[in-house]
């Protein structure tokens, strides 16, 4: 405990909290967006693209400021995004193909660029393979205020444009169709996703900066069904994984953060997966449970007579797995289909249910009488 | 005397997929204040046809004037649109009033946010469509009748004078085809204009006063009862025999 | 050249080689992105494989080490299936949380000098032919050279041999089912050799660039070819063309070789893009001219034939009327009459208004008809 008051009064850990959480904030609440378009992994790609900007930014202006750093990701960043928007659209390449080829190949380059840089006389290079795995502790105060500054910018144009951001994601054609600019609109997404991109370079590193995008969105979303909501959610989520992240990586200095805010973040969302208001699977499962009640042999003599009109001519019956589609979801027919034998009202041949003569008269008069 | 100009007159319309013709030289003439269908087969380009005047495609040519002028960002604005209903996310996190009130964003610039006004029409619109209890819905909790009437009330809030509807009856079932079909006619008794694609034949003269009869090229257009003919009808759909097997004329209402 | 040179390049062409038979099959399947996922948890695999078989590129530890590929994918279908998250986000949720697992794990319980956080992501050609291959007190070279010539003969083999499985289940699941090829086991069986490549070629280029010489040569060989066999010796061919320019490339600037190959994939694949005969952006831009001009000649004739009822001089037959009728400019109009008059599809009834001949007649009529 005291060594946690100790840690909190710290004035560069305090920083480094602070920093990383709120990456965590932007990232949640334009993720929000990137997930609901269904842009999860553009931010994979645009994140490991990132590399090779940050080391040409270094070699031209010799200095590892994360602001000058960050203009050079967002350069081969949106560069990358071009890349993959021209290869989707005019060839016959499929998408995932074009993200595949920039992804790898704007990484690739980056791993080229600061092998080349290992070998200059500068020794100022070092610790930039740290970005690819990110170390918070490096963070100080004047990063800090860098990120706050372009998180804001995201923040703040994120609020000015949520209304035209909120009908180009719903529906895109609509939005043209009443006089907003969806073009440019989109690419305006994309700018903003770069920008929150860059801010994680330094303290979640380029390979995991993406779930810090999909993440908190993919969790926000299973507790409401609101937009609103939605984003305050995964900020939260965002905000509260990268303070943690921060925090357990600090005290040992071999432990990179990126991980951790990772695994923090990949349990928040298994939790809302199982509990989630409503969309929960644990509540799935037992509205499930409930309704899963014994079907009523007449619905099932129904169904079958249904089934056997359908399939008029062909004398084979059905199986159980198709008389229980044809009830209903979930119903139980096993129960239903033997009390119909009994009755001498249907017949089972290898596992495929049929009627009998008098079965298919029953059926037949069922019918009627439920219409009539 | 001054004549009114046209709700809606498309002049030589081509629209193609790269080479391969989607819409064919088509010139239609909307007069103002009528409910027209657009008929024709699958393929036969209807949605094309709303699409390329709402300027959601490029024409290969042609020109489209709403209202005696040409059509524009600015013009468009004047057009309610009611799309295809699958061509949303109905998973997306948002609730019934929302989508409707998305009719009115274009109001006003960067700073202007809803106010009671807005508000207000949301509300009127979506009692005119019976969808007042569900306003707090979530879109996913909708049936597909519902989610077309939460369409048609998003047209209505955007308080136009020419809707253009991609078949706005699919996956409705009758009462609520009913409902909105009384919808459209008070549209119309305001003076508004709709041209809406629409699948069922039998229904097309009882719902509708006006006809475009549509495959790649325009067969025929005009008032349902000169242009709705057996003779257009069966150069339109050709040999793919459509579901009327009386003649329309006898089921018209 | 040296002979160790001689080694790393025959090694770095041989990850090629052994990388583009499942990422051809990948890139078919539209599982580029799947191959990314597979690519980073591998390493989560390989450090678990560690701790039990401490034996690095012991064949054991390559195929432990490869189930996490499949255990990556099964976790990407369960998320999907929930019907909570869509597939994107299940592959963007499902690898950075087994990846970050790995990474910890590096950073907590190891400190052996292969699994470095270096080798992590770029791995190291150089440095991986120096882990000899030596049998009875007798060196027989890299390592590495062998396991990746023993894995591209195992992928080229299985592809030649279940060729006929793959081409049905990629194209047509459905008949495959009904010819008995399960589609499931086709897409795991290339799940596991994506795998046990990429665990394999960790040493060598790193858990990420990977990926990039799976996807990126069958890409480029997709924008050159529609033939399914040229299509994958092509990818083939790209993949070590590629490894002996960035050979050339990372001698000269002295820099990673896993790097280089990935710079002349790159470079290969941007001038494929915009060169390439039938796929290519340029190519791509003069079809599309041409296309409309020729386009625009058929729309002539069809606007002409459309409007002959309305006797041969309106408006719409005036030749200076083209252009707010089908609101094209006054050069294009001018070019598109010409074009339609010197193929004999349209003639001037005097010099302003425009008719057509009886070919052009023809023509209109087919063109209307089909």
């Amino acid at each position: 405990m005291e060594t946690f008051l100790q840690f909190l009064n710290d004035y560069t850990l305090r920083n480094v909290l602070l920093g990383t959480a709120w990456i965590g904030v932007v990232g949640g609440s334009l993720g929000t967006f990137a997930f609901l378009r269904r842009q999860s992994l553009l931010g994979d790609v645009i994140s490991h693209a990132t590399l090779p900007g940050v080391v040409l930014a270094f070699l031209a202006w010799q200095r590892r400021d994360i602001g000058v750093l960050m203009v050079g990701a967002a350069g081969t960043g949106l560069l990358a995004t071009a890349l993959i928007q021209v290869v989707d659209t005019r060839t016959n390449i499929k998408r995932d193909g074009a993200m595949g080829v920039a992804l790898a190949v704007f990484f690739g380059v980056g791993v080229l660029l600061l092998s080349m840089i290992q070998n200059l006389p500068t020794a100022s290079q070092a610790g930039l393979d740290k970005f690819i795995f990110g170390q918070a502790a490096a963070l100080v105060q004047s990063d800090v205020t860098v990120l706050l500054v372009v998180g804001g910018v995201v923040l703040v144009v994120l609020l000015l444009l949520w209304r035209e951001l909120k009908i180009i994601t719903f529906d895109p054609d609509f939005a043209r169709a009443t006089g907003f600019r969806v073009t440019i609109l989109e690419g305006g997404i994309v700018t903003l996703i770069v920008g929150t991109t860059v801010m994680g370079l330094q303290t979640v590193g380029v390979i995991l900066m993406s779930a810090m995008l999909i993440a908190p969105a993919a969790a926000a979303r299973q507790w409401t069904d609101r937009l609103s909501i939605m984003v305050l959610i995964a900020a939260v989520v965002g905000g509260a994984s990268g303070a943690a992240g921060a925090a357990v990586s600090a005290f040992g200095p071999q432990i990179p953060t990126g991980p951790v805010v990772v695994l923090v973040l990949t349990a928040l969302v298994l939790v809302s997966l199982f509990l989630g208001r409503k969309r929960g699977l644990v509540w799935h499962w037992r509205r499930q449970r409930r309704s899963r009640k014994l079907a009523d042999p007449n619905t099932v003599l129904g169904a079958l007579g249904a089934l056997e009109s359908a399939h008029a001519g062909t004398v084979r019956g059905h199986p159980k797995a198709v008389v229980r589609m044809a009830v209903g979801q979930s119903a139980q027919v096993g129960q239903a289909l033997a009390a119909l034998r009994k009755a001498g009202l249907a017949d089972e041949h290898d596992g495929d249910w049929s009627l009998t003569e008098r079965g298919r008269s029953e059926a037949v008069r069922l019918a009627r009488d439920q219409r009539g | 005397m001054q004549t009114m100009p046209p709700a809606l007159e498309v002049n030589d319309l081509t629209v193609a997929y790269r080479d391969k013709p989607v819409l064919w030289d088509v010139d239609l003439q909307v007069p103002t204040g009528v409910l027209m269908a657009v008929v024709g087969p699958n393929g036969a380009g209807k949605t094309t046809l709303i699409k390329a005047v709402m300027g959601l495609m490029q024409p290969a040519a042609g020109s489209v004037q709403v209202f005696g002028e040409p059509a524009g960002r600015q013009q468009v604005r004047r057009i309610g649109y009611v799309p295809q209903r699958t061509s949303v996310d109905w998973d997306f996190p948002t609730s019934v009033r929302d989508v409707v009130a998305m009719g009115r964003y274009n109001r006003g610039g960067l700073w202007r946010r809803a106010d009671r006004r807005d508000a207000e029409r949301v509300a009127r619109a979506l009692a005119t469509v019976d969808m007042e209890d569900l306003a707090d819905r979530q879109i996913s909790e909708l049936s597909g009748g519902q989610q077309q009437r939460v369409f048609l009330a998003r047209a209505l809030v955007q308080d136009s004078d020419l809707y253009l509807m991609d078949e706005p009856f699919q996956g409705v079932d009758a009462v609520t085809e009913q409902s909105m079909v009384a919808v459209l006619r008070r549209l119309q008794e305001q003076g508004r204009t709709v041209l809406a694609v629409h699948h069922d034949l039998r229904t097309a003269p009882a719902y509708f006063d006006w006809v475009a009869l549509l495959n790649v090229r325009l067969i025929a257009s005009g008032p349902m009862a000169t242009a709705f003919s057996e003779c257009n009808l069966r150069e339109t759909f050709g040999g793919s025999a459509p579901e009327w097997t009386t003649p329309p004329a006898t089921t018209a209402a | 050249m040296s002979s160790l040179e001689f080694e790393i390049l025959a090694t770095a062409m041989t990850v090629s080689a052994a990388c583009a038979v499942p990422g051809a099959y990948l890139v078919l399947r539209q599982m580029s992105m799947v191959a990314d996922a597979i690519s980073h948890t591998v390493l989560l695999g390989i450090v678990l494989a560690f701790l039990v078989v401490p034996l690095y590129g012991h064949p054991l530890m390559v195929f432990g080490a490869s189930m996490m590929g499949v255990v990556t994918v099964l976790g990407i279908d369960l998320l999907k299936r929930t019907g909570l998250v869509r597939e994107d986000a299940a592959i963007g949720i499902t690898f950075p949380a087994l990846f970050s697992l790995g990474v910890l794990l590096i950073s907590l319980l190891t400190r052996d000098a292969h699994l470095d956080e270096h080798m992590v992501f770029q791995g190291d050609l150089v440095y991986s032919v120096f882990q000899r291959l030596e049998l009875a007190g007798r060196g027989y070279g890299p390592m590495t050279l062998w396991k990746m010539a023993g894995i591209f003969l195992l992928n080229g083999a299985l592809a030649l041999r279940f060729h006929r499985e793959l081409k049905i289940a990629t194209f047509d699941p459905v008949l495959a089912a009904t010819l008995g090829i399960s589609p499931s086991l086709v897409h795991f069986g290339l799940v596991l050799m994506t795998s046990v490549t990429a665990v394999g070629a960790f040493d060598s280029v790193g858990s990420i660039l990977v990926i990039g010489f799976m996807v990126v040569p069958p890409v480029t060989a997709r924008l050159l070819t529609d033939s399914l066999a040229r299509y994958l010796g092509l990818s083939l061919l790209l993949g070590c063309a590629s490894a002996l320019g960035g050979f050339w490339i990372a001698r000269t600037v002295n820099g990673s070789v896993g790097g280089s190959i990935s710079l002349v994939m790159g470079a290969m694949f941007v001038v494929v893009l915009l060169a390439s005969p039938r796929r290519g952006l340029v190519a791509d831009w003069h079809r599309r001219r041409r296309q409309r001009v020729e386009f625009a000649v058929r729309m002539l004739v069809i606007h002409l034939f459309q409007h002959r009822a309305l006797g041969q001089r309106t408006e719409e037959n005036h030749a200076g009327h083209l252009e707010a009728h089908l609101g094209w400019s006054a050069e294009f109009s001018r070019r598109i009459t010409e074009l339609a008059e010197a193929r004999g599809l349209i003639r001037r009834v005097d010099t302003h208004w425009l008719g057509l001949t009886s070919v052009g007649e023809r023509q209109a009529e087919q063109a209307l008809a089909g």
